[in-house]
């Protein structure tokens, strides 16, 4: 997919708030031996994906240098909303003085609702119906007690402020492709406190066949093979299914590891393709290809192909993704069940 | 105006009256001054209370205490100014003699905190502060204390030398009838008792109780205890608007116009009830009343200054902290003690030869304030 | 007043809380017209100059600990966050105000900590209510 003008990042930001679950504390209580991630992050009582997302959206708006009043839409893509009726948009265009002259909604895709927000953005800008457009992929994503998931289960989350391409912007969009079917791999009804999922069925049919998918998609109508990129992104539900898909696709570690931030924080949902971006934009240099591709449960993938460009030199000042992740304070399994409100009382 | 005397006083035990109600409480009190009065014609009643709307959901409390006392027809009012309630309540009562609107005043003070929860408790106190952006950060009234507990600490004092304050109430509660905990208590007991917001700990905290006093006031004559003094202050209420945080700017306005106004000196002063609902605060009272020097008031009570023998007696029946804190009833007991010392009627607990007595109850961080001066007539 | 006070909904004032997001969401404050005094948050008279007439002012978005105590007995709806550290807060452009820190143990606190505005969950009004969000402050992450 193309737009009618190009379209770029002129701003964007990330945030993983600063405790910790080691995977050996829940091997500890549980009894069980894995580790698909080191440890995740854990959110403090007084955040929720709101929170995340002001966060995020703030950094991104202070390193456009644009004024927030002008930003004509806040989409906040996540699947662990505070409200199930009540946009977390409204609140995050509020908290960065958006409003009122802006378009606010909340998408949900599973972990690919923060990327669908971004396909959103752009349409509106490559469109020209609005000049600033800003996608947030956040989650605090609730984890089963005792279900393989609750090793990765994570919070954090990033944003994008998309606008015309033109010297402002850090990065350009060259293309994007989505690639959707009916795979019901992962998924949580309403009311209903935990997702479900298909063990391994997760895999093979779901995560690998979209991601391959909207990747061989992408690449087929630009024209591209794996070695023309700098980066390569990938939805990381945890540290060895994006190395597997991306080797898969013909792309080396140097490329997948700077983006790989799933073993230290976990995985994100929503707003682990967008971390994961945020973490190659703190380091990529003008001229860096970058190719990304999300995935979100039921199934589907976005892919994108952005361009790094001069202005990434002077608009990736304050704190980098990294300083999120290494400002870290680790809890026992007791005070992450007390943190997650899954202690009843 | 007038001069005006206290002519009855009552009290009742503080403590937890599990079966009595607000009015039977306010009954107790206020037929005891009445007694104590020789009269119970009065001609208008103050009621004092701070938070029988949320404790008891009771609001119209001055219809509903006259009818307590079963007096229809009496012009009633309660007073609100949050923990200042009682004394700012004998503020309006004092004017009301002077001017010559009235003959014979009754002002009493109730409250009931035992009904009602601690987390209760806790927001009630907090009521008295700013609540979009104080209350607002979950902040509580000892939270607010203890940051002016800190800073003092940093600049004047060992944390013992104002838990010391504590000490010092309890030792001067020893026997007292009145008191809800009539016992020593060490300062090794209150540095090692748990933090309640810190650097204040649990036992430099004046507790929760019942309690009702009431005084009866009229014209002044020859004899007796008259008001001298009485002055109402407030301050902006929150600690970011305040210039000198450990200035309570409220008492200090309060304390100047009443010396002023009852002709004397800081160092007239015999004896002084201060509101010691938190170590710090009543510190700092005394500073801000210009009693002590600036730095200097627990480093006097530590060394025994605030004793009943000592140079500046201080809380002579255990102030809040040891004869209790019944919210909107602390002020009016606060005055009654001071009256009884002046009477000479305070037993063991007598101040030798008083003859001027200063009583500061202070609602909110130092933001209101009523300061109440009395003087021994005839002397 | 008595019962289970986390379930308890609809006590919270939505007007109340309506009424302050912008300035809790953006450390919104006043300047007076007359005179220059800047406020937070915005009163109806100023201190100064009697003035009734405001203009918006934005506060600097960091500071550092002047004091602060450690809640540990929590007023109703904050109870799930103890223990938790309050601090007087004077922020770069001077002026002052009173905030939660977090992301730090309380033990860690310090006298001159420099630290930045957050936005965070303040309380709920129980399970059905809505939620109340605004700033709070944390250590500075560089």
């Amino acid at each position: 997919m193309k737009t009618d003008r190009q379209v770029g990042v002129v701003g964007y930001g990330a945030y993983v708030p600063i405790y910790r679950l080691e995977a050996s504390e829940v091997n500890r209580v549980w009894g069980g031996d894995g580790a698909p991630v080191e440890e995740k992050s854990v959110v403090a009582p007084d955040e929720d994906t709101v929170t995340i997302s002001v966060e995020a959206a703030k950094q991104a708006v202070r390193r456009s240098g644009v004024d927030p009043s002008e930003i004509g839409a806040v989409y906040v893509g996540t699947e662990s909303k505070p409200y199930a009726v009540k946009p977390s948009g409204t609140i995050v265009a509020e908290a960065i003085g958006a409003t009122p002259s802006v378009s606010t909604a909340d998408y949900e895709f599973a972990c690919k609702a923060g990327t669908e927000a971004m396909q959103n953005c752009i349409g509106l800008v490559g469109s020209g119906m609005q000049r600033y457009a800003m996608a947030i992929g956040a989650d605090t994503a609730q984890g089963r007690p005792a279900d393989a998931l609750e090793y990765t289960a994570a919070c954090g989350g990033a944003a994008f402020i998309f606008a015309e391409r033109s010297a402002d912007t850090v990065a350009y969009l060259e293309a994007s492709y989505s690639y959707v079917t009916d795979t019901p791999d992962f998924w949580r009804r309403a009311k209903e406190m935990y997702p479900r999922h298909g063990s391994r069925f997760t895999g093979e049919p779901a995560y690998y066949k979209h991601i391959q998918g909207a990747a061989k998609g992408l690449l087929a109508e630009t024209g591209y093979e794996p070695e023309d990129f700098n980066y390569a992104v990938f939805h990381q539900p945890n540290t060895k299914f994006p190395i597997r898909v991306g080797r898969g696709l013909g792309f080396t570690m140097d490329q997948i590891d700077p983006g790989l931030v799933a073993p230290k924080i976990g995985n994100t949902y929503a707003g682990s393709t967008p971390v994961g971006l945020a973490a190659t934009l703190d380091i990529a240099e003008p001229g860096d290809r970058i190719f990304a591709v999300s995935y979100g449960s039921g199934s589907g993938s976005d892919a994108f192909i952005f361009t790094v460009q001069e202005a990434i030199t002077w608009k990736r000042g304050g704190p980098k993704l990294a300083s999120f992740i290494d400002r870290k304070k680790y809890v026992d399994y007791a005070t992450y069940l007390r943190f997650r409100g899954q202690i009843v009382q | 105006m007038r001069k005006v005397a206290v002519a009855g006083v009552g009290l009742v035990k503080v403590s937890e009256h599990w079966g009595k109600a607000l009015g039977a409480l306010f009954a107790d009190a206020a037929l005891q001054a009445m007694k104590d009065a020789g009269t119970d014609d009065v001609d208008g009643l103050y009621v004092s209370n701070m938070s029988g709307a949320l404790m008891q959901e009771q609001l119209n409390m001055g219809a509903h205490m006259a009818d307590a006392i079963a007096k229809p027809g009496l012009s009633a009012v309660r007073v609100e100014a949050g923990s200042a309630s009682g004394g700012v309540a004998f503020h309006e009562a004092v004017k009301a003699v002077a001017s010559g609107y009235s003959d014979c005043v009754l002002v009493a003070g109730v409250e009931k905190m035992s009904d009602v929860l601690p987390d209760v408790v806790t927001k009630s106190l907090v009521m008295e502060e700013e609540q979009e952006y104080s209350a607002y950060t979950g902040v509580t009234k000892a939270g607010l204390s203890a940051m002016l507990h800190r800073l003092y600490l940093d600049l004047y004092a060992e944390p013992s030398d104002v838990g010391m304050m504590a000490v010092q109430s309890h030792d001067n509660a020893v026997g007292c009838r009145h008191a809800q905990y009539p016992f020593r208590m060490s300062i090794e007991r209150a540095m090692d008792s748990p933090m309640e917001a810190d650097p204040i700990h649990m036992m430099e905290c004046a507790g929760v109780g019942d309690g009702a006093a009431a005084i009866v006031l009229v014209p002044a004559d020859t004899d007796g205890v008259e008001v001298a003094g009485t002055t109402v202050a407030t301050d902006y209420c929150s600690l970011p608007m305040r210039e000198d945080p450990l200035t309570l700017g409220a008492v200090k306005t309060a304390a100047e116009k009443a010396y002023k106004m009852a002709a004397v000196k800081p160092g007239d002063i015999d004896l002084v009830e201060v509101q010691d609902d938190f170590t710090i605060n009543g510190v700092l009272s005394l500073e801000s009343l210009g009693l002590v020097e600036r730095g200097k008031a627990a480093k006097l009570v530590a060394e025994g200054g605030a004793a009943r023998d000592g140079e500046l007696p201080t809380n002579t029946f255990g102030g809040l902290k040891a004869r209790g804190n019944p919210l909107g009833a602390t002020g009016i007991y606060q005055v009654v003690e001071v009256a009884l010392q002046l009477r000479g009627a305070a037993g063991d607990h007598q101040v030798e030869d008083a003859g001027v007595g200063l009583a500061q109850n202070m609602g909110g961080l130092g933001s209101t304030c009523a300061v109440t001066i009395l003087r021994r007539l005839g002397r | 007043m008595c019962g289970d006070h986390t379930e308890e909904a609809g006590t919270m004032s939505v007007p109340r809380y309506w009424r302050e997001e912008v300035p809790r969401y953006r450390l919104l404050g006043k300047m007076c017209a007359g005179c220059g005094a800047k406020f937070f948050p915005a009163r109806p008279v100023c201190t100064e100059c009697g003035s009734t007439e405001f203009k918006d002012h934005k506060l600097a978005e960091a500071g550092e600990v002047v004091t602060w105590t450690v809640i540990r007995n929590p007023p109703m709806g904050f109870e799930k966050y103890k223990p938790y550290v309050v601090a007087l807060v004077e922020l770069e452009d001077g002026m002052r105000l009173l905030s939660q820190v977090v992301d730090v143990d309380p033990g860690e606190v310090q006298k001159g900590m420099r630290v930045e505005a957050v936005f965070r969950r303040v309380k709920e009004d129980g399970r059905t209510g809505i939620i109340q969000y605004g700033y709070k402050f944390r250590p500075v992450v560089e």
